[in-house]
């Protein structure tokens, strides 16, 4: 592929598209796999890989496929829809108090010059070598004291202060919120509190988009907060439900096929649309942390 | 600036810094404090303890499973750094050649599987990897069956559509860690690829054109110029990677039989520390677990930065 020629080497050839190509297929078999099991009813599902072979379009047996595994999930039994409604509350929630808290405190930690700012400093990077599993037999015992157990608020305020996310809005202030137009704003009399909210947050907007969209797919994903602390099975999210549905209805594979996919569209749909947000997000304390 | 104004500034970064405190201090600090004591004590639910000192520690030392339980996450974490990282690696060069057409759909769709969240991608995972009729055993009985052909025929049978061979390999029950490997493989090859990517922005385009200029072979030009350009991410992401590896928790947990496999061949450190808190309901066990996971983790990251400081001596 390079000829030698310097500045005017080939594109890329066709073993880079064929091993892209082989890593495309590897990424994309399973989603279809998941997608045609969903609408296959359970005796279909042994019969073939992916869609029924029939006498249909394209030679698949259209007529077979069924809806029959989204109305058993949505009934009474299963209950997922109330399972969706629960993780959306829970993911709104969390990712907005979580997104508010994080952005506040990073602003006001570079913005600010203040006693026991170095000290914040050091908590935020201290916190982030704390591995979550640590937490999760003493974080029980406390919510079992404080009496949060088996409520929503249980599972949200755990999630609604992390520290990468103050570490992520002090790396995005220091880039993006000029101090000049925060100085003007004083000398025109703007309070600290709408400064914040007029000048901080609008800068610091991508970084807000990304860190919405960040704590919203972890609290949508969440499994074993919302698993430990919700014991009454109408509080619980799609993914606790999911599981438990697996336990179950163990071997009806297109039920469960089913209920991932209903599970998992909305979060993609969502993705699709804020990508380029989220994305630039993840990469930010990489490569600028270095 | 006027008095008036000094006076508020004193107390706005508080109120700026407040929520996030008040939150992390009652929902994090204290419960990493507690988790000292608690690591010290034989409960019984949340409520009941007696103080052991550092039984805990001890009977975990002595414990069979737990010492199962480190095995296996080492063998996976193995599994994700010399697997993975070289594939994410790989690709993120492929989509970095210049004039490659359709680089954002490719980003895209393999970050992709990163959005079904880990318990979905058990669901998933644990139904293609079924010993009958999951995916993946169908799919190697195709591509084996023209191998098995000649003494299938020779036996006059019928060739398809039923596989002609049916593989059965039993993923889940037997081969839990290298399943889980694969799994893992699938979603998060394409997030790593990210950061390379990211990364590889900081390789010289003019240093690379001067090398093939003075003959530099790819490999060369890869070891001389890329992987010291991308180091510091790389060290970066294989830390994320052995830190993310030694909490491998839902997985495990959703896929395997029992969440452990048969004779603990997928038992985790973090499926162990959930069972014993929640499935034997002793949470101090569970607490001295976390704790001894905290400490290992600890001792890469002092390995990583001894690594980075080495690396920017050079």
């Amino acid at each position: 592929m390079s000829r030698g020629a310097p500045g005017q080497q080939g594109g890329p050839g066709v073993v880079t598209y064929g091993l892209l190509a082989v890593a495309s297929i590897a990424v994309v078999v399973p989603l279809l796999y998941l997608v045609a099991s969903a609408f296959k009813a359970e005796a279909d599902f042994l019969e073939s890989l992916f869609l029924p072979r029939g006498e249909g379009f394209a030679g698949i047996a259209w007529d077979r496929l069924t809806l029959s595994q989204f109305e058993k999930l949505l009934g009474d039994d299963i209950g997922l829809g109330r399972a969706m409604l629960n993780s959306l509350f829970l993911s709104s929630v969390t990712s907005i108090i979580a997104t508010l808290t994080c952005a506040a405190a990073g602003y006001a930690l570079v913005v600010y010059r203040f006693r026991g700012r170095s000290a914040l400093d050091w908590v935020v990077i201290a916190a982030l070598v704390i591995p979550p599993p640590l937490l999760i037999a003493p974080s029980y015992q406390w919510l079992y004291r404080l009496g949060l157990l088996d409520s929503y608020w249980g599972v949200i305020l755990p999630a609604a202060a992390p520290a990468f996310g103050v570490f992520l809005f002090r790396q995005a202030s220091l880039q993006s919120v000029p101090k000049s137009m925060i100085e003007a704003a004083r000398l025109d009399g703007a309070g600290e509190l709408s400064i914040f909210l007029g000048i901080g947050l609008p800068m610091l907007r991508p970084m807000v988009g990304a860190f919405l969209m960040i704590t919203f797919l972890a609290m949508w994903n969440n499994f074993i907060g919302p698993q430990i602390v919700l014991q009454t099975a109408t509080k619980q999210p799609l993914s606790v439900v999911m599981y438990l549905t697996q336990t179950s209805y163990y071997n009806d594979y297109g039920l469960m096929m089913a209920g991932t996919l209903v599970s998992v569209v909305p979060v993609v749909v969502v993705f699709l649309v804020l990508q380029r947000e989220f994305i630039s997000g993840l990469t930010a304390g990489a490569v600028k942390g270095e | 600036m006027s008095p008036a104004g000094s006076g508020l500034s004193r107390l706005t970064p508080w109120l700026l810094t407040g929520p996030f405190l008040v939150i992390f201090a009652v929902f994090t600090v204290v419960p990493l404090l507690q988790s000292i004591p608690l690591a010290m004590s034989h409960t019984f639910g949340p409520s009941a303890s007696v103080p052991v000192g550092l039984d805990n520690f001890r009977s975990a030392l002595d414990d069979p499973r737990f010492w199962t339980a480190i095995r296996n996450t080492f063998y996976f974490t193995a599994g994700s750094v010399f697997i993975q990282l070289p594939l994410a690696l790989g690709l993120a060069m492929l989509l970095n050649r210049r004039g490659l057409r359709g680089k954002a759909v490719f980003r895209l769709l393999f970050f992709s599987p990163q959005l079904v969240g880990l318990v979905f991608v058990g669901v998933i995972a644990a139904i293609a990897f079924q010993k009958q009729s999951g995916l993946i055993n169908v799919t190697l009985a195709h591509a084996v069956a023209p191998f098995h052909e000649m003494t299938v025929s020779e036996r006059g049978t019928s060739w398809f559509p039923a596989p002609a061979v049916m593989l059965g390999i039993p993923w889940l029950e037997t081969l839990a860690l290298p399943t889980l490997i694969i799994t893992a493989l699938w979603m998060y090859t394409g997030f790593n690829m990210i950061y390379f990517l990211a990364a590889l922005q900081n390789v010289s385009q003019e240093q690379i054109d001067a090398a093939v200029i003075d003959g530099a072979g790819p490999l060369s030009r890869f070891v001389n110029i890329t992987l010291p350009a991308i180091s510091p991410v790389l060290l970066f992401v294989v830390l994320l990677s052995i830190i993310g590896s030694f909490q491998l928790f839902e997985l495990p947990f959703i896929m395997l039989p029992e969440g452990v496999g048969l004779q603990d061949r997928g038992l985790t450190i973090v499926t162990y520390l959930f069972k014993s808190g929640f499935e034997a309901g002793d949470l101090g066990y569970a607490a001295a677990i976390g704790w001894m996971l905290a400490l290992l983790l600890a001792g890469f990251g002092i390995a990583q930065r001894l690594a980075g400081r080495q690396d920017s001596l050079r």
